[in-house]
């Protein structure tokens, strides 16, 4: 589905991505972890098209994407949800997810319709399925933390994915929000066939839900396996593990 | 939820404006309908340069480019060339159109403050064009005595046989900015709209559900810059003639301060706003020669009481006064 090789990216110097290389297979979970400051979401944004990597190559099925705009990379079929919270915030959460489905749909160059009046049906189901249906007239920027994360994961959602990037999808939530978002994450991802790729800091949740981890450490790729591989490997439990 | 709303969608606004302003002409003086024109024009000038600031988030420190080149393309296709109006004014709009799609094109690639600072020189550099360019443009002379459009044909209509022809362009004027206005309200309703507003909320979010953010950005910024053009061409008639001070990076301001007075987040925000600031200068310059500094002391009260602008703050009052009904 995913495969990425040799990819690096340096900020005048600093190199935040350092050869980089890994896959993810069809409807495969699995997490980027590492500390503060490895790389993780640098590695997204080279995926997402926001940065340019100085080399290496992203390919989506089989199709080069190095390099693509990220407004294109998203018609690909890669959908995303973003670290610091991304929404629209003085639209409501209706118009918010309405909005998506009228651009992912190509209704964008129509300048003489009322947007209003299209995509209810889908609208009201996409925001049933991520539990935002009672929230639907509420300006976005008025929601609490955990349900702008929610209506974060709709608006990727709505693009109709096939493979979904979450960077830190609970981050600043707590113990029970962090529990309910990763299981409405899994519900969807199962229900929708999604392949996921996402980067927590909670070792729980990774350990819980990921079918393959990949750990970054200042930017180099220090393992990549199945869970207990992770795990028992001695670099990571050097570097990483042993730190908690 | 079937309170009634200043926002509602069901209120006629367009419709109720353009009853109201149709009877100007016979109960008001010649003077009122000089400035109702102007009121007018002006209206759809700034509403042209919120489809930037308040729909899209741009702010264009040189809209009044497209102003002044729909006045010039209008007047020098009328007065030169003795095209008639019907021609020369959607000439004016497209022309000045073509002219935002080019600068546009440039202007997209950056953001924020580099972005106004290449609209403001974009302008400039057509304000220097028409002040130098004496063959065409008639340079600092500008071109005076352009024709008005033909409208003997107004007196035909029943009820319309005693007015001037000041009175006649009014109502020329008021039917073209409605079917202009009509035309926004449209387009700013339409999904082309909304996901100009996505882009004002969040450019970054908006690409990364599908959006060519660049793209929008230039429609959006060609079609501000149609309809300004529209309202320079009826300026230039309306004002008897064209002049550079048209163009001059100024009056970029001023319409600016009208779309913010007015509420740049409410449709009619920038119209109200128009009409505000022509009646109180109109008001004011009778008294005291420091408009300016009556302006100003406005300006910054209403900024810090009113960030919203007239529009927003009857917006509030008007939620807070159902509310307490509601809950009385």
């Amino acid at each position: 589905m995913l495969e990425i090789s040799a990819l690096r990216k340096s900020f005048s110097g600093f190199v935040a991505v350092s050869d980089v290389s890994f896959t993810v297979e069809t409807q495969q979970i699995a997490a980027v972890i590492g500390p503060n400051g490895a790389g993780k979401s640098t590695l997204f944004n080279l995926i997402t098209g926001h940065l340019q990597p100085d080399s290496g190559t992203v390919v989506l099925d089989g199709k080069d994407i190095t390099g693509v705009q990220p407004h294109q990379i998203c018609r690909m079929g890669i959908g995303r949800s973003f670290q610091r919270t991304n929404i629209f915030p003085r639209l409501s959460v209706f118009e918010n997810v309405q909005a998506a489905y009228l651009i992912h749909r190509g209704r964008g160059p129509n300048f003489w319709s009322r947007s209003s009046s299209f995509y209810h049906d889908d609208v009201e189901a996409l925001l049933g399925q991520i539990g935002l249906r009672e929230h639907a007239s509420s300006l976005a920027g008025t929601l609490s933390y955990g349900n702008q994360k929610q209506l974060e994961l709709g608006l990727a959602l709505a693009s109709d994915p096939a493979l979904l990037l979450l960077d830190e999808p609970t981050a600043g939530m707590s113990a029970s929000e962090t529990h309910d978002t990763i299981a409405l994450i899994e519900k969807i991802a199962s229900e929708r066939a999604l392949t996921l790729l996402f980067t927590e800091h909670d070792m729980d949740v990774v350990f819980s839900i990921a079918q393959k981890i990949a750990v970054m450490h200042q930017g180099r790729l220090i393992a990549d396996g199945p869970p207990a591989e992770v795990r028992a490997d001695p670099t990571v439990r050097r570097v990483y593990l042993g730190e908690h | 939820m079937s309170r009634f709303n200043l926002r509602s969608e069901r209120v006629p606004w367009a419709l109720i404006v353009f009853l109201i302003a149709l009877w100007l002409p016979w109960v008001g003086s010649r003077y009122d309908t000089l400035i109702g024109t102007q009121i007018l024009i002006y209206a759809l000038f700034a509403l042209s340069l919120n489809l930037l600031l308040g729909v899209t988030g741009l702010v264009s420190f040189g809209h009044v480019a497209y102003f002044g080149l729909g006045a010039y393309i209008c007047a020098l296709l009328m007065k030169s060339l003795h095209w008639p109006f019907l021609l020369s004014f959607p000439a004016a709009g497209l022309g000045a159109g073509l002219f935002a799609l080019v600068f546009g094109f440039f202007c997209v690639r950056l953001t924020k403050i580099y972005f106004a600072m290449l609209t403001l020189a974009f302008s400039q550099i057509v304000w220097a064009i028409c002040f130098k360019w004496n063959d065409v443009t008639g340079g600092d002379q500008g071109l005076p005595d352009v024709p008005f459009p033909d409208l003997a044909w107004m007196s035909s209509l029943p009820g319309f046989g005693h007015f001037r022809i000041g009175d006649e362009f009014y109502f020329l004027v008021l039917v073209l900015v409605m079917l202009c206005v009509a035309a926004l309200r449209r387009l700013e309703r339409s999904p082309f709209g909304r996901v100009l507003t996505t882009i004002r909320e969040n450019p970054e979010r908006a690409a990364f559900v599908g959006v060519n953010v660049r793209a929008y950005e230039l429609a959006a910024f060609t079609v501000a810059g149609i309809f300004g053009g529209f309202s320079g061409a009826l300026f230039g008639i309306f004002n008897r003639g064209v002049y550079a001070d048209f163009v001059f990076w100024s009056k970029s301001a001023d319409v600016m301060i009208m779309t913010i007075l007015g509420g740049m987040n409410h449709f009619w925000g920038p119209v109200v706003g128009a009409a505000v600031l022509t009646i109180l200068n109109q008001q004011i310059t009778s008294y005291t020669e420091y408009w300016p500094l009556v302006l100003g002391t406005i300006l910054v009260v209403l900024l810090f009481a009113f960030p919203g602008g007239i529009m927003g703050a009857l917006d509030a009052g008007w939620t807070r006064l159902t509310h307490r009904r509601r809950n009385a």
